[in-house]
């Protein structure tokens, strides 16, 4: 009997190894569990230009979701979105519901620093305070009322650690960070975020200003980071986001055009207009 | 379809095609001057044949450096990353094709130097179909036409139930006289070439839909109805 191509499970058709297969569910088909961000009907003004239309998209937690799409298609806007960043730009209205673990954090009763806390940000030009790499990685648990200075000492290396800085930066701790270079102040910026271990890092352009070398370290340690914490990229890098992501959202004209698993998007899109952008032959 | 902001690119990616086309022809004439040179006992062509081998091995390798240098310089994704690992398989199915009407070849001059055993018959007969089965899977490609290209894997049967049949013909010859078993030999290499030739029809076939639909049907007996 032949079968139409569609209605077979490939997998279990053919003889495989055991490898496990690359068996994670697409976001969509995440239980609430697995979901750290719920994004729904999502809309954002800059006065009366409507910069998101309808946003839907679940973000897996412990996964590296990336934002990709064409400069002004709303990527940066939706990623600031979820720290509410936007609220620090003028006439700006956004409707609809953003849950981060749990908590609706379009709420005006929110403390927006205590969501910031939560949801830390890495920007596109790294930036460093003029202080030393010790202080600019204590600061913010210092903010959060930790005093003790072995507790600090503790936090710093394990920091440093996590941004896989350690070893460049363990004998010039007390240094000023400005003297260290481009990479290795990206770097310490993802230091500082995820020193008040928050529980989302959303990268906007992480690796733009960044040579190739330095930026593979930032991939890498991208990779490291989502064993604990829910990672979202927006990135200009197309492979960028093919190489570090597992889902990628494809955004155009402020909608939400395609969203799905990387590998899946990146070599048999479901839209033409996924397609034309992957592939080169847009606009 | 919109042309790729990378004209360079796009133009690279157009003489991919462009080079397997030339493969794909080349091929063709290939197999039916074999056949040529087997019905009409014209060893000279045979020996042209083989000879003309070596552009299809020069084709073949143009176009791995082709493949090569698109996925090294410019990160295909999507359509173009799936015509790129289509056309690296392609061509290999095509180069074997050649190889095997190179064999075609070399076993026409072997029988030529004897005497007839039979008319050949069902030899062009199965000659034509590969042929077909070749050219339309081509067509496939160039069109990106999944419905001729599941066509062409849907008309592999014919062929193998031509080889069994000869096959019996020969085991029958071979049987009752031992001076044609030189002979009857070689005709079931050449059955044996030709079922080869429409087997990897069928897989530039199966390449041509996941080129077109992303969806392999490598392997899958017998083939889907649709896809």
């Amino acid at each position: 009997m032949r079968q139409d191509v569609d209605s077979l499970d490939r997998s279990s058709s053919l003889p495989r190894p055991s490898t496990g297969g690359n068996g994670k569910a697409p976001a969509a088909d995440q239980s609430p569990d697995t979901t750290e961000i719920i994004i729904r009907d999502l809309c954002l003004f800059y006065g009366s230009k409507q910069a998101l239309h309808q946003i839907d998209l679940d973000i897996a937690r412990n996964q590296v979701t990336a934002f990709i799409g064409p400069s002004g298609c709303g990527k940066s806007t939706l990623l600031r979105c979820v720290n509410r960043l936007n609220d620090l730009v003028d006439n700006v209205r956004v409707t609809g519901s953003i849950v981060v673990g749990g908590l609706e954090i379009l709420d005006p009763g929110l403390d927006v620093t205590d969501l910031r806390k939560r949801v830390g940000m890495v920007f596109q030009k790294p930036n460093p305070f003029p202080k030393t790499i010790y202080e600019n990685v204590a600061y913010g648990p210092r903010i959060l009322g930790i005093r003790n200075k072995a507790r600090l000492d503790e936090i710093v290396e394990r920091s440093l650690k996590g941004a896989a800085l350690w070893d460049e930066a363990k004998d010039r701790l007390h240094d000023n960070a400005l003297g260290l270079s481009g990479g290795q102040h990206q770097r310490l910026c993802i230091a500082r975020t995820i020193a008040v271990e928050p529980e989302v890092v959303l990268m906007d352009e992480p690796c733009s200003a960044l040579d190739p070398i330095a930026t593979t370290k930032v991939e890498e340690l991208i990779h490291e980071l989502k064993q604990r914490y829910t990672i979202v990229i927006v990135t200009h890098n197309m492979q960028q986001a093919a190489r570090v992501s597992d889902f990628t959202a494809f955004m155009y004209l402020g909608r939400l055009v395609e969203f799905g698993k990387t590998d899946k998007l990146f070599t048999t899109p479901e839209k033409q207009e996924t397609e034309d952008y992957i592939t080169g032959r847009f606009g | 379809m919109p042309l790729h902001t990378d004209r360079q690119y796009e133009e690279e990616l157009q003489q991919l095609r462009a080079k397997i086309l030339e493969m794909g022809g080349l091929v063709e004439k290939q197999i039916g001057d074999a056949m040529i040179s087997l019905v009409d006992r014209n060893s000279a062509l045979a020996r042209e044949v083989i000879e003309r081998d070596h552009t299809v091995n020069y084709l073949d390798v143009t176009v791995d450096e082709t493949c090569t240098r698109l996925l090294a310089l410019h990160q295909p994704a999507g359509r173009d990353l799936r015509l790129i690992m289509t056309s690296l398989k392609i061509t290999t199915d095509l180069e074997r094709i050649g190889d095997m009407a190179q064999n075609i070849c070399e076993r026409a001059i072997e029988l030529n130097q004897e005497l007839p055993l039979k008319l050949y018959v069902d030899l062009p007969r199965m000659a034509n179909w590969a042929q077909s089965m070749l050219r339309d899977s081509l067509d496939a490609f160039v069109r990106e036409d999944t419905e001729l290209a599941l066509q062409v894997c849907q008309r592999d049967d014919f062929i193998d139930n031509l080889t069994a049949q000869l096959f019996g013909e020969m085991l029958s010859y071979m049987t009752q006289d031992p001076h044609s078993v030189g002979r009857a030999t070689r005709i079931l290499f050449l059955a044996k070439y030709l079922e080869r030739i429409a087997d990897h029809a069928t897989n530039i076939a199966e390449m041509v839909i996941y080129m077109a639909k992303g969806k392999s049907i490598r392997h899958m007996s017998p083939p889907p109805s649709s896809v």
